[in-house]
């Protein structure tokens, strides 16, 4: 519990409406979009001024006490889950859009602005920002900034971090630090790659300034079918050595698209493992010409069937199934557990093949849904919270999912981050030479481990306990895959 | 060849100059120590075309990463600089330079996927991997790319790589340096495959990339004058080969936000990065020309030549100073590596 001596002084720099305290205004702050992780916040701090955000962490700096930050909580790896004994700080009310500058296409906007309105704000320029994770309804840039968030075009035009010029933050020393510029790079260490993605770990965010970028002039889906989801995996990797470089390049296997289509009516194909929808922009020429050209690779990769879609109408078909597969796959079981590891394209084939063995091994359906184009995997793992052990069994089938990922020299997470969710995989990837530079980094920043006290990094000797778990019986998981 | 390198740096009493090819011992502040030679670290580890990933040992040089590349139809996005025939990998990512192509692009930073370096106590870490999507742990990788070695001496990275365009095409425009600022960043706003731009003594220069189609319906719209040795424009360009970047004048190279105005500086001057990159060939005094890229939201870099005693990169504010050498404290505490290359004593 923070000390009542604490809460005064937050009550005497923040008025009564930015600060709550009783039991059923902090209940909805209790988890983020990692719902299976729940923790009531001891207070929550709704800051509307800069000058509180800073009072805010001068009083957490000079008492020790820990902060959580805090966007629309659309996280899913449990980066905003309140810690027993800090402040959940949500930065929700800085949610203007401070200008666009067409000419230089670029926009200065508050943390709390919701992803999709900044290109909303932008559409009458004919400009908008491309990172568009599938929470862009809702989820603010601050967040986007905490995680590297991607989304559906990451191939094409990069995560948050390729899209971001600038971020003013502000250290829990008090020092804030503007960081990278509106020119295309600044002086001294790339500050601004070190801190996207540091999911509140050095600092909150301010202020972001992001590229804006021409709308494409057409865009064009293509959707094929497989008979074998291996085929499918392959086809993904023979368009991109094609030397085409799609916009988005999904894929979904037959359980997935069954329950799309059954919630959707996409129009998809029953019959097939696995379908790609492959989505391809840039000006009018070119979209004929890659369009042709993805057609040929996909029929020549074995897909039994090919569709382009007729217009605009049907574009929105396509994809209105895919934008879908998560609700609904989630009417196939009462919960599921969304995984997020990424591998190379050539390692699809077999990473498929091994987790239907998990998933029979851990009497588990699971359901794949993927942006193949990047190799990032969303296993989404059915069970039910409600039969005792189930959850623990779908985290077990979810920790395996993760580390075979790893085994393949893919990541534990490709876009939804590590939080607290995935800090004994962070094990997994890392040696203790890396994690221990990682916990040197976040010492430059927050001497005194006080944001998101945690998350992120795994101390080391809990490494040492989930290593010790790992082996037991001498068998390391995966011991028939090469490591390197 | 890591494990001798690694010894090498954790028993140094003097500071380490890391050096490989050599092509940019130019950049920075010319610093002493003894030589630590990168150069034998050389070879490409893995490249699948499928996977758009290519992983080499950092003393690569450059031209070997580019021709295998180029024998798949692909190539490094960012269009990097050589200057000369020995430049590698490493120092390419050491000093982050990026060539024509990374306003449209992308920078040196921005490809890297991973990372593999020594640090000061000569321990060896791996950070970042092969993947396109990797979110697990602070990006270690990419704050590397550009840290002139002050961190960690580079010895392996891997890089996303990108499809060559089907072709390119060179146009010509005569225009006023205002003109040409304003037409750059109109056009960068609108969906044309413009891949690169130059403006020099009142001509500017367009280089589009993409589909053949996409690229004729382009040169009609814009109309404009066939270069028809654009490739070497463009290479020459990048390498700093033309006449404009020889002779005495110290180089400056100007980053500003692409619409900032036209300079009142003296020298002469070539615009590039549709408006972002202003290089300058002048003996103005280093505190007016700081002054003035500051003062439109830039920073400038005096890049070749001239005195380095007013610093060769744009000082830092004082807060951001802090956390700058609380980093290289931390990767490099007995400040072995490349110390003072970018700024004094760090």
């Amino acid at each position: 519990m923070i000390a009542p001596k604490i809460i005064r002084r937050l009550q005497s720099v923040l008025p009564p409406d930015c600060l709550l305290l009783a039991t059923e205004d902090l209940k909805p702050f209790e988890t983020d979009g990692l719902t299976a992780f729940r923790n009531i916040p001891d207070v929550v701090a709704l800051p509307e001024t800069e000058n509180q955000v800073k009072s805010i962490l001068r009083i957490c700096h000079e008492s020790g006490t820990p902060i959580v930050f805090r966007g629309a909580g659309t996280g899913v790896s449990g980066g905003a889950l309140p810690v027993d004994g800090a402040v959940l700080l949500a930065m929700t009310r800085f949610n203007r859009i401070l200008s666009i500058d067409p000419l230089a296409r670029l926009a200065r906007v508050q943390p709390g602005v919701r992803n999709l309105a900044i290109s909303e704000a932008a559409a009458p320029f004919n400009l908008y920002y491309a990172p568009d994770p599938s929470s862009q309804i809702a989820c603010t840039i601050g967040g986007n900034v905490a995680e590297n968030s991607g989304g559906v075009h990451c191939l094409k035009y990069g995560l948050t971090v390729h899209n971001v010029l600038s971020i003013r933050v502000l250290t829990i020393e008090g020092d804030e630090l503007v960081i990278g510029s509106e020119a295309l790079d600044s002086p001294g260490y790339d500050l601004l790659a070190l801190l996207t993605g540091s999911e509140g770990m050095l600092a909150v965010t301010l202020e972001v300034t992001v590229k804006l970028l021409p709308k494409p002039e057409r865009t064009q889906v293509v959707l094929a079918a497989f008979d074998d989801i291996g085929k499918g995996g392959a086809a993904v990797g023979a368009v991109i050595a094609g030397g085409v470089l799609p916009a988005g390049l999904e894929m979904m296997d037959r359980l997935a698209v069954e329950a799309a289509e059954a919630y959707a009516h996409a129009g998809y194909p029953l019959n097939a493992k696995a379908i790609l929808l492959v989505e391809v922009d840039g000006t009018q020429e070119e979209v004929s010409e890659d369009v042709m050209r993805v057609r040929e690779i996909l029929l020549a990769a074995g897909a039994t069937e090919v569709r382009t879609a007729r217009d605009e109408a049907e574009q929105k078909k396509f994809w209105a199934g895919r934008k879908a597969a998560f609700p609904a796959v989630g009417r196939l079981a009462p919960d599921y557990y969304c995984m997020d590891g990424t591998i190379p394209r050539k390692s699809l084939p077999d990473v498929l093949k091994r987790m239907a063995a998990l998933s029979e091994q851990h009497a588990l359906p699971v359901a794949n849904v993927f942006h193949a184009g990047d190799g990032n995997l969303h296993p989404l793992i059915l069970y039910d919270a409600n039969r005792p052990g189930e959850w623990e069994k779908a985290e077990r089938f979810g920790a395996d999912i993760l580390e075979l990922c790893v085994a393949h020299g893919g990541s534990i997470t490709g876009e939804h981050g590590v939080g607290i969710e995935k800090i004994n995989q962070m094990c997994v990837q890392f040696g203790s030479a890396e994690l221990g530079a990682f916990h040197g980094i976040k010492a430059c920043f927050d001497p005194d481990g006080l944001l998101n006290p945690g998350k992120a990094v795994p101390t080391l000797h809990r490494c040492a306990e989930y290593g010790a778990m790992h082996v037991r019986g001498g068998k390391l998981p995966f011991a028939e895959l090469p490591r390197f | 060849m890591i494990e001798a390198l690694g010894e090498r740096i954790r028993a140094t009493q003097t500071p380490l100059v890391i050096r490989a090819g050599g092509s940019k011992d130019f950049y920075g502040q010319q610093i002493e120590g003894d030589i630590l030679d990168v150069s034998g670290h050389r070879g490409i580890v893995s490249y699948e075309p499928g996977e758009l990933v290519l992983t080499a040992k950092c003393g690569t040089p450059l031209a070997e990463i580019e021709a295998l590349l180029d024998r798949h139809g692909q190539m490094l996005g960012f269009e990097p600089p050589h200057f000369g025939t020995a430049s590698t990998l490493g120092g390419t990512l050491a000093c982050g330079l990026s060539g024509p192509r990374r306003p449209h692009a992308g920078s040196a930073r921005d490809f890297v996927l991973g990372m593999e370096i020594l640090d000061g106590t000569g321990q060896h870490l791996k950070f970042g991997g092969q993947v396109i999507k990797n979110v697990a742990g602070y990006d270690a990788s990419r704050l590397m790319v550009g840290s002139l070695g002050t961190l960690g001496v580079l010895v392996q990275a891997s890089l996303k790589v990108l499809p060559k365009p089907q072709s390119e095409l060179t146009l010509q425009f005569e225009l006023d340096e205002t003109t040409a600022l304003k037409r750059m960043n109109e056009w960068s706003g609108q969906p044309l495959p413009v891949s690169a731009s130059l403006w020099q003594s009142g001509i500017l220069s367009l280089r589009l990339s993409g589909a053949s189609s996409a690229i004729m319906r382009a040169q009609a719209k814009l109309g404009g004058d066939h270069h028809l040795n654009g490739p070497d424009f463009w290479r020459q360009h990048r390498d700093h080969e033309t006449a404009f970047f020889s002779g005495d004048l110290p180089l400056w190279r100007l980053s500003l936000p692409p619409s900032a105005p036209p300079s009142s500086l003296a020298g002469k001057q070539i615009i590039t990065w549709g408006g972002a990159e202003r290089w300058l060939k002048t003996d103005a005094d280093a505190a007016e020309i700081r002054a003035w890229a500051a003062a439109h939201g830039g920073h400038a870099t005096l890049f070749m030549g001239g005195h380095k005693a007013a610093g060769a990169f744009h000082p830092l504010p004082r807060a951001l100073m802090k956390y700058h050498l609380r980093l290289k404290g931390q990767f490099d505490p007995r400040g072995m590596l490349n110390r003072g290359r970018m700024y004094p004593d760090f």
